[in-house]
Parts: C-alpha cells; sequence; structure tokens
C-alpha cells in the first residue's frame, strides 16, 4: 500500500486538531490495543522475527514481546500521574502569582525504527508518542520486512489508523517523509543516517531524538567472578541478536596478564551455552543480510586482523551465521577498531594497567554505552567519573536499557535525547509553563517615566532585599 | 579570514583540552566562576548601563530589570543549588536513585541512578537585543553544569559585544571561557567546528542555519527563537483593564521598544471593546513614554537603520498606514519610532505574518474573544500568549486548546524573571529551555548508572534454551512472582514453544 507522505501527514494534523487524542480515555485505549495484538499474535510476531533474523524464540520473546507488554502497561499504571500537571515555584517578585507545568502533546510525530529489534523500538517510540497525546507515522525498516509488514497489518488491525499510520518502503519513501513538517522525529539507527535526518529536521526546525550507536567498549579488571562475568558478557554480546544491538558491547579492554584467563572463560562458557558446533545453535541469531555478512568477514579476514582469532572465525553464506569469534591483541588502527561492529567478533585489547582503558575510551567517540566489570569500588567511581557515554552497567552489560526507569540515550556522537517510561512522555511532550497572575498586587515602579526614586525602589524590589524596599519607599 | 579561522581553532583545541583535563568539573571551580559573574556585573553596572545605552538607548531602570538583575537571581539558584547538594557527585537533586524495588527481580541486587555531567565544549550566540543577560545567563548554565565555553555576542550590538570581550577576561577563567567577537563571517566560522551543544537565541531563519550546521556533527542544540506573541484581552472591569493597559503597555513599550522575543506583538479583543482601549492605550503612552516622536523618554530605539527601515516598511503599505490609530511618525536621526497602534490592519499584511519587533501594536477585533484561539492556532506556535480574563472556562480552554513556549494570565513578560519556570519555546518558537535549573539541565548529560554485584546469578538469562528457563525469564521480567513461585515449585507448566522450528 503506497502512502503518500504528505496526505499521511495532512490526516494526521486534522485528527490532532479535532482534540482526539489529547484524552486520557483515548490514550488508555491505544495502550490497551497494542497490549491485545501483542498478546493475541505472539505466534506471528515470533515467526516474523525468526524470518527476519532468526532470532531464538527466547529473544524475541524477553527483549521484543516482554518488552513491548512492559513499557505498556507502564504507562497505562502511570499515565494519569504523568499527564498531571507539575507545580512550580514562585517568587516574591510575582507576588501574587501561581506557576505550574503543563504537560501538553506536540502534535505529529515521525518515528523511523530499525531492523534488529523491529517490534520492539517501534512500539516503545509509539507508545511514548500516544502517551503524550501525540498522532504517529511509523516508518520500520525496511532490512525486516517480515515484521515491517506485519506491524503494518497489525497497527491498522488494532490501533486507530485516524491518528497512527504505518509508512513501509525504503530510502525514497522514507526521503519523502523527511521533507514534510514534524513535531518531533525520533530515528533509531545509524551515524550517518542521523546526520541526514538532522538535517531534513534543521529545516522544519523540528526537534530530533537521535538514538545511533557507538563502539560500547568493556572493560573487564582482575579479582572478579570470572565464570559470572563471562555469562554476562556472552550474554549481552551473543545473546543479543548476535551482537547487533547498539548497546551491545563492542570491544574488550583488560590487562595483558588476564587476557588469557578472561579468553578461557569466554571460551568455556561459549561452549556451554551454544554447544561445540555453535552454527547449528538454534540460540543465535542469524546476520541480517549478506551486506553486512560480507561486512563482517570483510572484518575478520581482514590482514591485520585475521591472525589474531583465537575462537571461532567459521561461518556459512548460506545460513548468513557467524560463530562467536574471539580476536586478541588486535592493532587499534585496524578497520575492527574503527567501525561499529555490529556483529559477534568480540577484539580484546590489552593494556599494561588497568587505569590505561579509560584513556582508551576517552580518545574515541562517545559510545552509547561502556560497562566495567570489577570489585575495585575506587575503579568503579572512576568509571562512573570519566567516561562519557550514553549510558553506563558495572558489572553487567545491556540490562541499564531495560531499565525503564532510567533515561535511555546517547551523547556526542551516540546520540540525542532520551527515552523509556516516563523519559518517553517528556520527550514527546511540550511542558508549558503558565504562570496565573492577579490584577492586585501592582507595583507602580514597573512603569516609566523611571525616576531615580522608582529605580532605587525596583533594584531592591528585584533584589528582594526588604530594607532597601523600605528605604527606597520612603525615600531615604 | 585565515586569521579568523585559524584563532577560532586555536581557541577549541584550548577550550577541549582544558575540559579534558578536568579543570572546569570541580564544584569549586563552578562556584568560583559563578561568583565572578555575580562580582563582574555589579562591579561594571554603570558601564554596562553605558553600553545597553549607546547600543539600544535603552534606560537604566529597564537595563536594570532585564539585563543586569537576572544574573543576579538565576547565579544565585544556581550557587544554591550546587552549594546544597555537596556530595563530590553533584546535584544530587537531580540524581535519582532508584530503589531496588522497581527493578525486576532478575536484577536484584542491583542500584540505578542518573549523573549529569558535562557535555564538553559549548557555544552560546547571544542576541543583540538583551546583548548582557543573553549571554551571561546560558553561559552562567554552561559553567554551571561543568562546561567550557565560547560565548559570541551579537554584532549589532557593539559596545556591549566589546564590553563582553574585554571584561569577561578580567573576571572569569579565560582558559574555559572565552568571548569571540564578530560578524556573520566569524559566526561561520565558529559554525564549521564540532561542538558539543549550541545555544542560539534569534531569529528562526538563522535558526535553521545553526541547526543545519550542527546536524553535520550532530552537535544538539537549543533554539531560543520568537514568533508572534498575541494577547488575549476579554472583557474585564474598568480598573482591572486599567491595570491590564498599563501592563500591557509596560510589556510592549517598556521591553526594547517591542524588541523582545516574549514581546507583546499584537492584540485580540472584542469589538465592542475595541474603542475602550486604544484610549486607555493613548492614555498611557502619553504618560509613560510622552507624546512627541522627537521627546520620547524611557523607550529603546530601534536598533540599526536596517531594522528601522524594516519596521517603517511595514506600516508602509497602504491598508496599515489607513489602520493607524495612534502614532506612526519616527525619527529618522535617532532611530526612533513612536509608539503607535493600528485598528484592524488587513490580516495578510507583512505586519501580520512577520514578526513586528518594534513599537507597534496592532488590534485585531473579533466577535466574540472566543474567536481568539482559533485565530491563533491557524498560525506558528509563538513563544508566549498572554490573556487578560477573569473567566475560569476561558481560561482552561486557552490552556487545553493552543499551543506556545508559555502562557501568562493577567501580565505579560514577567516569566522571564521566574527562575522557577523554563523559559523556551515550542514548534517554529524553538525548542529546548532554560533559566534556573532549566539552565543546568540543559547544558549537562544525564548519563544512566546501572551497578550489580556478582552476587545471585539467575541461570534461566542464558543458553541452551528450554521451555523452563523461558517461562521463568517471562514471569520474573513481568514482576509475577507468585506464578514464579509455582513454577519453582514445578506447579505450573512450562513454556511452549509457539512456533515449529
Amino acid at each position: 500500500m503506497v502512502v503518500d507522505a504528505a496526505v499521511a501527514v495532512a490526516e494526521l494534523r486534522a485528527t490532532f486538531a479535532s482534540g482526539k487524542t489529547k484524552s486520557y480515555e483515548w490514550r488508555v485505549s491505544q495502550f490497551k490495543a497494542i497490549l491485545k495484538l501483542t498478546n493475541e499474535h505472539e505466534k506471528d510476531i515470533i515467526e516474523a522475527l525468526r524470518s527476519d533474523l532468526n532470532k531464538p524464540e527466547y529473544e524475541a520473546l524477553l527483549y521484543e514481546i516482554c518488552g513491548v507488554k512492559k513499557s505498556a502497561k507502564l504507562a497505562l499504571k502511570e499515565l494519569r500521574r504523568w499527564m498531571t500537571p507539575e507545580k512550580a515555584k514562585t517568587s516574591l517578585i510575582t507576588f501574587p502569582s501561581s506557576a505550574e507545568l503543563v504537560s501538553e502533546p506536540l502534535g505529529v510525530i515521525l518515528v523511523i525504527s530499525t531492523w534488529n529489534y523491529p517490534f520492539l523500538l517501534s512500539f516503545e517510540a509509539i507508545i511514548g508518542a500516544i502517551a503524550a497525546g501525540n498522532t504517529v507515522v511509523l516508518k520500520p525498516s525496511e532490512i525486516a520486512p517480515a515484521t515491517s509488514s506485519l506491524l503494518s497489518k497489525l497497527i491498522g488491525e488494532y490501533m486507530d489508523s485516524s491518528a497512527l499510520k504505518v509508512v513501509e518502503g525504503a530510502v525514497p519513501e522514507t526521503t519523502a517523509l523527511l521533507e514534510q513538517k514534524w513535531d518531533k522525529i525520533i530515528y533509531t539507527g545509524s551515524e550517518k543516517v542521523g546526520r541526514i535526518v538532522a538535517a531534513a529536521a534543521a529545516k522544519h526546525l523540528t526537534p530530533v531524538i537521535l538514538e545511533l550507536g557507538g563502539k560500547c567498549p568493556v572493560i573487564v579488571d582482575t579479582k572478579i567472578n570470572l565464570e559470572v562475568a563471562a555469562r554476562r558478557l556472552i550474554s549481552g554480546k551473543w545473546g543479543c541478536n548476535s551482537g547487533q544491538t547498539c548497546v551491545s558491547p563492542d570491544y574488550i579492554l583488560t590487562t595483558k596478564e588476564f587476557a588469557p584467563k578472561l579468553v578461557d572463560a569466554l571460551v568455556w562458557e561459549l561452549e556451554k551455552f551454544y554447544g561445540k558446533e555453535p552454527l547449528k545453535s538454534p540460540d543465535l541469531s542469524r546476520i541480517v543480510n549478506s551486506s553486512h555478512f560480507n561486512r563482517l568477514t570483510k572484518l575478520m579476514d581482514n590482514e591485520k586482523v585475521s591472525g589474531k582469532i583465537v575462537h571461532g572465525g567459521q561461518r556459512d553464506k548460506t545460513t548468513l551465521k557467524i560463530a562467536p569469534t574471539i580476536l586478541l591483541d588486535v592493532p587499534e588502527d585496524s578497520l575492527i577498531m574503527n567501525e561499529e561492529i555490529f556483529g559477534p567478533l568480540f577484539p580484546i585489547i590489552t593494556v599494561d594497567k588497568i587505569e590505561d582503558s579509560f584513556n582508551v575510551i576517552n580518545a574515541r567517540e562517545k559510545p552509547l554505552a561502556a560497562y566495567l566489570f570489577t570489585n575495585d569500588k575506587t575503579l568503579q567511581e572512576e568509571f562512573v567519573e570519566s567516561v562519557s557515554a550514553g549510558g553506563l552497567s558495572i558489572n553487567e552489560t545491556t540490562l541499564h536499557s531495560a531499565t525503564l526507569t532510567l533515561p535511555f540515550g546517547g551523547v556526542g556522537e551516540s546520540g540525542m535525547g532520551s527515552y523509556h517510561g516516563k523519559y518517553s512522555f517528556d520527550a514527546f511532550s511540550h511542558k508549558k509553563p503558565v504562570l496565573r497572575r492577579s490584577f492586585v498586587g501592582e507595583v507602580a515602579a514597573r512603569y516609566p517615566p523611571y525616576t531615580p526614586k522608582k529605580q532605587r525602589f525596583l533594584q531592591a524590589f528585584l533584589d528582594g532585599n526588604i530594607i532597601d524596599i523600605f528605604r527606597a519607599l520612603f525615600g531615604w | 579570514m585565515e586569521e579568523i579561522v585559524a584563532r577560532v581553532g586555536k581557541n577549541l583545541a584550548e577550550l577541549r583540552q582544558n575540559f579534558r583535563s578536568g579543570r572546569t568539573r570541580g564544584l569549586e571551580w563552578r562556584k568560583t566562576q559563578l561568583r565572578a559573574i555575580l562580582k563582574l556585573v555589579a562591579e561594571n553596572e554603570d558601564e554596562i548601563f553605558e553600553a545597553l545605552n549607546r547600543d539600544l538607548g535603552k534606560h537604566p531602570a529597564e537595563a536594570y530589570r532585564d539585563e543586569t538583575s537576572s544574573s543576579n537571581y538565576i547565579t544565585e539558584s544556581s550557587c544554591l543549588g550546587l552549594l546544597s547538594s555537596f556530595l563530590p557527585r553533584f546535584m544530587a537533586e537531580a540524581a535519582t536513585v532508584v530503589l531496588v524495588g522497581k527493578l525486576p527481580l532478575l536484577l536484584f541486587p542491583a542500584k540505578a541512578e542518573v549523573l549529569p555531567e558535562p557535555l564538553g565544549v559549548v557555544l552560546i550566540f547571544a542576541s543583540w537585543n538583551f546583548p548582557i543577560s543573553l549571554a551571561l545567563d546560558p553561559l552562567i548554565g554552561a559553567i554551571s553544569a561543568g562546561n567550557t565555553v565560547v560565548v559570541k555576542p551579537s554584532e549589532l550590538a557593539p559596545a556591549c559585544s566589546s564590553f563582553l570581550a574585554r571584561i569577561v577576561p578580567l573576571y572569569l577563567d579565560n582558559k574555559a571561557i572565552k568571548v569571540v567577537e564578530g560578524g556573520s563571517d566569524v559566526a561561520e566560522k565558529l559554525l564549521e567546528q564540532k561542538w558539543d551543544k549550541i545555544f542560539f537565541t534569534g531569529s528562526a531563519r538563522v535558526g535553521r542555519i545553526i541547526m543545519s550546521a550542527a546536524a553535520k556533527h550532530l552537535t544538539p542544540v537549543t533554539l531560543e527563537l520568537g514568533g508572534k506573541c498575541p494577547i488575549i484581552l476579554d472583557s474585564l472591569s474598568g480598573s482591572d483593564l486599567k491595570v491590564a493597559v498599563k501592563r500591557i503597555s509596560g510589556g510592549k513599550w517598556g521591553a526594547c521598544a517591542g524588541q523582545a522575543c516574549i514581546g507583546i506583538d499584537y492584540v485580540l479583543v472584542q469589538q465592542k471593546l475595541a474603542p475602550v482601549l486604544v484610549e486607555l492605550l493613548k492614555k498611557c503612552i502619553k504618560t509613560f513614554y510622552g507624546e512627541n516622536v522627537k521627546n520620547l523618554n524611557s523607550i529603546c530605539r530601534i536598533v540599526n537603520k536596517n531594522h528601522f527601515e524594516r519596521v517603517c516598511n511595514l506600516l508602509e503599505d497602504p491598508g496599515v498606514a489607513a489602520s493607524i490609530v495612534y502614532g506612526g511618525s519616527f525619527d529618522k536621526q535617532n532611530l526612533l519610532i513612536e509608539p503607535t497602534i493600528l485598528l484592524d490592519p488587513p490580516l495578510d499584511a507583512d505586519i501580520m505574518t512577520e514578526e513586528i519587533f518594534g513599537p507597534v501594536l496592532p488590534i485585531i477585533t473579533l466577535n466574540e474573544v472566543e474567536e481568539s484561539i482559533e485565530f491563533i492556532n491557524a498560525r506558528p506556535k509563538p513563544l508566549a500568549i498572554y490573556v487578560f480574563t477573569k473567566n475560569k472556562t476561558f481560561k482552561e480552554k486557552v490552556l487545553q486548546e493552543t499551543s506556545s513556549g508559555s502562557v501568562i494570565f493577567n501580565d505579560t513578560m514577567i516569566q522571564f524573571i521566574c527562575d522557577g519556570l523554563p523559559f523556551g519555546g515550542v514548534g517554529q518558537s524553538g525548542f529546548g529551555r532554560y533559566h534556573g535549573k532549566y539552565s543546568f539541565d540543559t547544558f549537562s548529560h544525564e548519563k544512566a548508572i546501572l551497578k550489580r554485584s556478582f552476587f545471585l546469578e539467575l541461570e534461566p538469562r542464558y543458553p541452551p534454551w528450554n521451555g523452563f528457563k523461558l517461562e521463568f525469564i517471562r514471569l520474573a521480567y513481568n514482576f509475577d512472582y507468585i506464578r514464579l513461585l509455582l513454577l519453582l515449585l514445578g506447579l505450573r507448566r512450562r513454556y511452549t514453544s509457539r512456533i515449529v522450528i
């Protein structure tokens, strides 16, 4: 179905102008619709994700389906509170007055979603936009076609299509959408396209949320529970869409001495998780398409690093699978260390002292996430203070992004703006300050002609200096 | 030009290095700089008034109210904020510690918090109409958040610009805070660099240019733009109406002669009230500002010849000229335009489609005051809407059915000095906000932090997955502890796969 971008926007603007989406009841009805479609079509969703990504049922269930349900349930529970105006402080200067912040929707939101968590990332943004009372256009990723068409079908069937539309397609359709004027755009994807979205938004002065990526480092210290750490590392790397996750740990930093032990622990646990022939394990996602598959094999086969593979390296072009691969001591100027890997390759960079890792990280672009495994409290403190990233997890990977009470977003090249939970509601709202005054409490000194006496009074008044106010009033 | 490029590049490299060194992150450094700003303003007040008078003909009372006093209380509240959160981790009030109870059992034990951190090197563009406060207020925010800063004052207010360039290095740490003067050529060179944030106050046209330049580097921006800020005037009692008219006159002509982003652009009023309104406004103008354009007092002039001609041209439209009911004369030599009132100028004239930014006040009459809502909604969202009314229902209607940066009931302009309120626009009037703690927030990155220990591992997290593990995780993730218990006791069936592999 070809949807004309301008026509879609015009229709949504009319719906928004009617005020329908502002009502609490309408918003609640849409959350309920999302829960319903998720429950009734769980099988279809899992199948679509299996088709697009060979996503293991576990991952589909936990990260995508449970993730969406959790967000919708949280919104249902909290919406009333979120919509309540916030009281604001006023000062003596404006006495008598009262002030508050009223949340209002922005209008028409464009959600450009991505292919790796196509169901979750589409609905996470939609839930936020609807919670705030907006109308929405969703542009799902064409790189996950089964999920894209399922989203179009289910949203069309279950949700209010006068307020929520799905526009499928690729670059031409996205470009047409970006030419329209939106009240906010949320884009999840690469830095390169992020710049294009920001430039298009600039023409209309449209604010944006850019959820990009980056090379998320993980520092592994000594004197830790290596077994648990290895499992969490594996879970965050290969257990998340085979490393094709914006918050997956991209590379490891550890000391030269500790590296062999770490590799051993990882290899040991990897076999427990995925067996001796990981390419045959049903619990591993495949690479999304042949273009990314080729990109990753090129990274692995690059002459600077191919000799550094200490585990894995197997690949199957027909099934687009790459086995969990660990590389040790890759050179920092290799290709694999200069682009976001977004795949099942895990390079280890070794340093002399663990503290040196901070310099390695800070010399690079700010990532979406950074991780540290350590029991050393001082190291933890230093990490939190000196490493700038969208978010941090200590002794864990990726899970800060699943915590709905934390804002999820990047900084620098990893993005701008944040969402999840109440942050979503805030991101898609305008918090309008409202100041109420009455006609009493007139201060003549406000008005010209400005005499020296008025000026003294005004100065004292604005300074809040009671004594000077009196002095000015009585001409002392 | 090469000299400018070299200068800008050198400044930026220095600021980056100094930021990396951690110089600006300590509580003491920030407090020292903020106190220095207070001192700068207090010790140079006369010179500031002199510069404002030269650039805009601004009266010291206006200058005090709108430019120098705002630094005072903004700094006080920032300082107090910093002081009250004594911890090495700044802004305890901003670091939200989330209780374990809100995290899924899956993560127990864990601690989650949000830590504000500085963005890095920040660029602030100040506008010419409030050249001191629009430079210092964002600077205060950037400093309290721990950033290094370049301030680019507007070249259209040259006396203030050179004042800032000269005085700031004498009071503030010039390894971390720099003032770069110049025109659009310098601005262009600055915009080619990569910044961690750009804060811009000015017009929508230039806002687009700034945002496009920022997009190349994925630099977040705050745009404080403008718009046509309307007044809705409902019917009021005699005494209330007199107060309203004073506030309207003071707000329109008493703030940089209408050259203010939140300045009143036009008035919407019911037709039958228009004559009284016009009469009262005339009286007020005469009392406040005088009668003859040659003898105007307590009012700013137009900033320069370009803007002067722009405003005069707006009045030259025949339909507009015919609607003048008061004023309309100007003093070209002194760049003064008389406070002018229009009654029902044509709605398609430039004066009703562009932001006036001058001392001309159109009054648009309606059959009913409720029509004002539709009128406003047919136009871009303004930075502020001012509503004079005592009717509670109407107040609610305006709040719910219009959108603007802010809404003020029964006064004008005054939201600017309320530190507890965020100051910013929506739609074409901009995005992002500042003032008070919002300034701190706008120049910070809120970093999410999750801390776990190695204790208590949950096996079901890990593959190979089976029905038991899947059901366990599902229930744990949804805080469904009762069913989880049943599962563990073997009283609940395991998850069965939905799909055929």
